[in-house]
């Protein structure tokens, strides 16, 4: 069973049939002892950082997060406040991941938010197995975190971001593999099999 | 820098498609999720549904197709026609939809965009903008271009930009339907005056067009419904042939 963290932060309807469409069972759960036995966790996440840390305090979420020993993916806003701080808001983040979240400065012809597919380089995690250098994953973001001893991928807007962490059990995606296509699916899959 | 989106757009009437080629292979063309999956299956980026239903019940069969859309689809798509409120947006949002776009109830209350925004994210919110140049000025119309408003096209989309935004899809009336190509100088200023990116609608009779509009006029996706429905071109045949001109598109 897959616990998917219910903490009503934006819609996670097509996160729970992308899961399905490659067959898993999963729950949405905010319940400490489903999330801890849970054979995979996700941590989804759209919308604000400050807000979503919020939530997850309300339920004291993060020190039970940081207990977990089966893989984890935050996705999203979800990777953001696995990170040390998010500048979005100002917050204290649950520091699993070494890196402190900044916004995309706009720029001329730089748009905010980073949104749409762009190509992932760099990986070096068994979540990216059979994922070529420079095949598109679809993002949409306005904050980053930027490049740091745990990323597992990279992207660029315009300057180059992490795409991706790895903290031992720990993972994180910046983009949304649940809306990336058959490359999302693959991933997905691959941190099913983890 | 993301890719440069082509995204076609489908009609919906009562659960159905109004429009739609007999691709090989496709049992059904009036299916909605079918043709979908099709599209994503040729390298659509994204995929746009408009239901143009005027009924209370086309709207109900609208929202149980969204799930259904969810459910098989696995690239993001966006729906319209007709949200007027929060709550409409709400339930397509409940059904799956993973952006709305609103029109001309974001001109008749103001609010609605920022409304939308602030609860579900700006990611969400696409703001349809229409116009048609009156006496040398761009003006934002409503209702299919059939109401001219006292709304300046460029003043307009700033506006909309504060207030919540995430995308801007701008139709020139007087382009749209005419297969002639888009306003490429009037994408370029808007484009340029804007931080949010600009799909372009409306015009597209050809591969060039779209080339065009991608490049001279710097929109950052483009939204096509007759040459694609029609099976003119195909997206994998549009696509080499945007890449081929130095047009940065996913493969």
């Amino acid at each position: 069973m897959i616990a998917v963290i219910d903490y009503d932060m934006g819609n996670i309807r097509s996160l729970g049939y992308a899961l399905q469409r490659l067959g898993a069972e999963w729950k949405l759960t905010s319940d400490h002892s489903e999330i801890l036995e849970a054979s995979h966790v996700v941590l989804p996440g759209v919308g604000n950082a400050a807000e979503a840390m919020q939530r997850l305090k309300d339920r004291n979420l993060p020190d039970l997060l940081w207990k977990i020993r089966r893989p984890v993916l935050g996705i999203c806003v979800g990777m953001q406040v696995m990170c040390r701080h998010s500048m979005e808001g100002d917050v204290e983040c649950m520091g699993i991941f070494d890196a402190k979240v900044r916004r995309f400065e706009e720029a001329p012809g730089i748009k905010v938010p980073n949104m749409g597919w762009s190509p992932i380089a760099n990986m070096e995690s068994k979540l990216f197995k059979g994922i070529h250098s420079n095949e598109f994953v679809y993002f949409v973001h306005s904050y980053y975190a930027p490049l740091c001893p745990d990323t597992i991928a990279t992207s660029r807007h315009p300057d180059l971001f992490s795409a991706a962490l790895k903290y031992e059990n720990f993972y994180g995606c910046q983009f949304h593999p649940e809306k990336s296509g058959e490359v999302g699916e693959r991933i997905l899959a691959n941190f099913l099999s983890l | 820098m993301p890719a440069k989106r082509i995204i076609p757009c489908l009609d919906v009437k009562n659960g159905r498609t109004v429009k739609g080629i007999n691709f090989e292979g496709l049992t059904d063309v009036g299916d909605p999720v079918e043709l979908g999956d099709r599209y994503a299956q040729e390298g659509a980026d994204e995929l746009v549904y408009l239901d143009i239903s005027a009924s209370k019940e086309g709207r109900n069969t609208f929202t149980e197709l969204v799930g259904r859309i969810a459910g098989s689809i696995n690239i993001p798509f966006t729906v319209g026609g007709g949200i007027a409120s929060l709550e409409d947006a709400a339930r397509l949002l409940e059904a799956g939809a993973d952006k709305i776009t609103v029109n001309s109830a974001a001109v008749a209350n103001r609010d609605l965009i920022s409304e939308i925004s602030g609860k579900y994210g700006r990611q969400f919110v696409v703001v349809a903008i229409d116009a048609k140049k009156v006496d040398g000025i761009w003006r934002v119309t409503t209702h299919g271009g059939s109401r001219i408003t006292d709304l300046e096209l460029f003043s307009w989309a700033k506006e909309v930009e504060k207030r919540g935004a995430g995308e801007i899809m701008f139709t020139s009336m007087d382009h749209d339907g005419t297969r002639n190509g888009y306003p490429c100088e009037t994408f370029a200023t808007l484009c340029d005056s804007l931080s949010i990116p600009v799909i372009a609608s409306g015009g597209a009779g050809s591969a060039r067009d779209i080339e065009e509009v991608l490049s001279e006029g710097k929109a950052d996706a483009a939204l096509a419904a007759s040459i694609f429905h029609y099976g003119e071109i195909s997206i994998k045949t549009l696509k080499e042939s945007l890449a081929e001109k130095g047009i940065y598109v996913r493969k």
